[in-house]
């Protein structure tokens, strides 16, 4: 008997970071063989995802997905990362589902697969040819995680191996509260000392009261830690967190951040949360247009002095962001520090500008902080190819800023 | 250097590695021309800390390629990519005799690599480092399954790649210290390859009965594979070190259950009773040890106990009968077993026999006895529990740490083209998945 002809796959890293890009490889194929590549992963809430391309083998029997295009799947073309940024819940999922590890100290787990043939449905009941397992990590070996409770200030810190010291990051998510861990993990993967901050527990809130304090406390206890260059603080949000970070760089006379990341962000300060229904999905967009014209809502942005990049998509179906960052660009010019304003505008890009491939949504279930208890489905927006490729420039051109910001022996200078 | 101001930039990828996965180290943003200490630190399972480290120059703009640049210096020199780990020693202080082994491999090495000012060769551990990150080492890839078998008496373990299979399989066989030694088995599993450990020294049955295996337990071993539903029945392999050579060449050769497809031994012998187990082969080695010899170091050196090759066909396995592809893997300075003198004389008894094309000999001169998986730091000397007198002696494997670890990389490449050649159909074992070892 003679032994087995299974292709051989191989993937690397089969451990690395969320941001590190993959090497998938299919080797002694039949000659010109259509065979579908398969990502499936289970998430922590045990819901399944999927994502699959479609190739032909070349004369020596191999695929290499950097190289070769897909036809058809979730993904089409040359895409060396499609098999984990066009994930999507499996078939017969709940509706309306979102992808964030909240455990950060264990990696999500991906099955890669090869399966014979163009498949597109059925993949568990089926026997692929071969698979592996992928480990894909938020936190770089050594990186130390520590539960932070003081001075009233909630979070999770995050701190790079080595003696350091080094720089820090106060970093915010947005309106759905909750200890969100991930980003400052994988930014302290960077190098970063990096605060996730609580501070919009759902629970809790009745008087949307964001107290200006607390920001400042959690600013100080990174630039106090013993590990951190205190005069390279810098503030890093997205969504409400983006509204926080421009309202403490403008006005604290306490806290000087060294620069500020802003994504996904509206310099107007929210009173209440009303929302248009359309197609059953809520879209808080169009009520912000309307505040744009009365300044006493608004961020003085003229008084920020710190560089400040803006990361925006242009189909965000959540806050104006385009017309907010207009408009922030206008008030900076007329204040004289326009020089110190980046931003970037990314098409067919929703709101949700996460780290690099992780999977789009365009829309997803949501529990607003404060809006009694109901879960809402909240209209995001952005197309999944276009706005997976924003992802990843932005994380680029994120990480770039951050670097000649917070780690350059230069001045600060905004332009990138 | 003003720690204030230090932007000096320390990365190696990938920080989560398999062990014979090589790494890229770069120091970036150091001032140009500055001196430093790429130093490596490993506290192992035993609580032993063992370090390695090689001396710098940063070029014109502030670079260290660890890969590409010489090291001046330290406990390797010249350029080599992977010396920080091959080149790892006990600190000073240790305990002599130590010898580093994984034995739990479900979780990885740690290793702590830091860049110090300055070319240092000591107190490193009194001093704060520029930068440092921490590089894990894995001997099991994500998705292998470890599954302890106790059936049949046998004291084992079973690594299974991730996926369907089925996988071709191998039995996985250590030397005299005896254990049950995984990570091999897991490595190899990690490379497509359903591997079984099998501990037959000092094994339960052993411990519970007093007496040594006989060649049954070996059988019930491969059968185990053989039937198990992941693995391809007729693609089975074995691979032996040291005394785990014995057994392998006479299961290959001698057994009627045992259908070896190939079959790699390294730092063996073919020198044994042609009819005994275990016992015999053990009491056919003793009978000689008299002629063990110390060195200048106080070492016992083992090899002459074997030698000289005897003529007598009942004291040495009849090569001429292989039937499969065997690949031979030697040390030229192996002081523990005569492995060079026996893989000539297998070479001679194959080519009488009219059988030499299934055998090929990898020579390694200044290699010594323990070719281990690569990048493991190399031991020349080691502190042995004899079985035979329950005593623990220093050792004397041989072999110059530098040869040895290029040794050591090069057998293990050839041993996994080896064995996906014999164990897998067609010509084109997977180069690509090789490519970045």
């Amino acid at each position: 008997m003679s032994p087995p002809t299974s292709p051989i796959l191989s993937v690397q890293p089969t451990r690395g970071l969320v941001d590190e890009k993959l090497k998938v490889v299919v080797e002694s194929l039949p000659p010109g063989s259509p065979v579908t590549l398969h990502s499936l992963h289970h998430s922590e809430d045990e819901d399944y995802w999927e994502a699959f391309g479609h190739y032909v083998s070349d004369f020596r029997g191999m695929v290499s997905v950097s190289e070769d295009l897909s036809f058809g799947g979730t993904y089409t073309g040359k895409e060396d990362m499609g098999l984990l940024w066009s994930m999507r819940p499996v078939p017969g999922s709940r509706k309306g589902l979102r992808l964030r590890k909240m455990n950060v100290c264990s990696p999500m787990l991906h099955n890669i697969s090869v399966y014979s043939g163009h498949v597109s449905e059925g993949f568990r009941e089926q026997t692929p040819l071969t698979s592996v397992l992928v480990e894909r990590w938020y936190m770089a070996p050594g990186v130390k995680r520590i539960d932070i409770m003081e001075k009233g200030v909630r979070g999770t810190l995050f701190i790079p191996p080595g003696p350091g010291p080094f720089p820090g990051l106060l970093d915010m998510w947005g309106g759905g509260g909750g200890l969100i861990e991930y980003r400052s993990a994988l930014l302290a993967s960077h190098g970063y000392v990096s605060l996730a901050m609580d501070y919009f527990n759902s629970q809790e809130l009745e008087s949307a009261d964001l107290e200006f304090k607390y920001f400042e406390t959690a600013f100080n206890i990174i630039k106090e830690h013993p590990q951190v260059i205190p005069d390279r603080v810098g503030m890093f949000g997205l969504s409400l967190g983006s509204l926080v970070t421009m309202h403490v760089a403008a006005e604290s006379t306490i806290v000087k951040p060294r620069c500020c990341i802003c994504v996904s962000g509206s310099h107007f300060y929210p009173n209440t949360f009303f929302c248009i229904a359309e197609n059953n999905h809520h879209v808080w967009r169009d009520m912000w247009i309307h505040l744009l014209d009365d300044p006493s809502k608004k961020v003085d942005v003229g008084k920020i002095n710190c560089p400040i990049l803006l990361v925006n998509g242009k189909d965000d179906q959540n806050v104006p962001a385009d017309e907010c960052a207009e408009d922030i660009a206008l008030l900076m010019n007329a204040a004289g520090n326009g020089h110190l304003l980046s931003r970037v505008l990314y098409p067919d890009t929703g709101h949700l500008i996460e780290p690099p491939y992780s999977p789009h949504f365009r829309a997803s279930n949501f529990k607003a902080a404060g809006v009694a208890t109901k879960t809402v489905m909240l209209l995001w927006g952005g197309q999944t190819k276009p706005h997976s490729d924003a992802q990843e420039d932005a994380w680029r051109k994120i990480l770039s800023f951050l670097q000649h910001n917070l780690y350059s022996s230069t001045p600060p200078r905004a332009k990138l | 250097m003003d720690r204030k101001r230090c932007t000096l930039k320390l990365l190696v990828q990938p920080s989560r590695g398999l062990v014979d996965e090589m790494f890229i180290i770069l120091v970036q943003k150091a001032p140009s021309g500055f001196q430093l200490t790429v130093h490596a630190l490993h506290k192992c399972e035993d609580g032993h800390s063992w370090e390695a480290f090689g001396h710098y120059t940063a070029d014109t703009i502030g670079t260290v390629n660890v890969s590409e640049d010489p090291s001046l210096g330290g406990t390797y020199s010249g350029v080599e990519q992977m010396g920080l780990l091959w080149s790892l020693r006990p600190v000073p202080g240790s305990k002599p005799g130590l010898r580093l082994r994984k034995m739990n491999v479900q979780i990885p090495m740690e290793v702590t690599i830091s860049v110090y000012q300055g070319h240092q060769t000591e107190g490193f551990m009194d001093q704060v480092p520029l930068a440092s990150v921490v590089v894990e080492r894995w001997y099991m890839a994500p998705g292998v399954s470890r599954i302890p078998i106790t059936e049949d008496r046998l004291s084992a373990t079973l690594f299974l790649p991730p996926g369907p299979g089925p996988f071709p399989g191998l039995l996985d066989l250590w030397g005299g210290g005896g254990q049950l030694v995984e990570y091999r088995a897991s490595l190899l599993a990690s490379h497509g390859i359903a591997s079984l450990a099998l501990d037959y020294l000092t094994a339960k049955i052993i411990m519970e009965t007093g007496k040594m295996v006989d060649l049954q337990y070996f059988e019930k071993a491969y059968k185990i594979l053989e039937q198990h539903p992941q693995v391809h029945g007729s693609s089975i392999g074995m691979l032996g070190l040291s005394l785990g050579t014995s057994i392998t060449l006479k299961m290959a050769v001698y057994s009627e259950v045992m259908k070896l497809r190939c079959a790699v031994c390294i730092s063996g012998c073919h020198m044994q009773p042609v009819d005994g187990s275990v016992e015999e082969i053990l009491k056919y080695f003793n009978q000689n040890a008299d002629r063990t010899r110390i060195s200048e170091e106080n070492e016992l050196i083992w090899r002459d106990v074997l030698l000289p090759v005897p003529s007598d066909l009942a004291f040495k396995v009849d090569m001429g009968r292989l039937k499969c592809p065997l690949l031979v893997v030697v040390g030229e300075d192996d002081q523990n077993w005569p492995a060079s003198e026996s893989a000539m004389d297998m070479e001679e008894m194959m080519e009488q026999a009219g059988n030499s094309h299934l055998l090929t000999v990898l020579s390694y001169p200044k290699a010594g006895h323990l070719i281990e998986p690569p990048y493991t730091p190399h031991a020349r000397a080691s502190l042995f529990k004899s079985l035979a007198t329950r005593e623990k002696m220093i050792v004397l494997w041989g072999g110059e740490t530098a040869a040895h670890s290029r040794a050591q990389e090069d057998a293990w490449r050839k041993l996994l083209v080896f064995l996906k050649e014999n164990l897998y159909s067609g010509s084109n074992p997977g180069t690509t998945s090789l490519s970045h070892l």
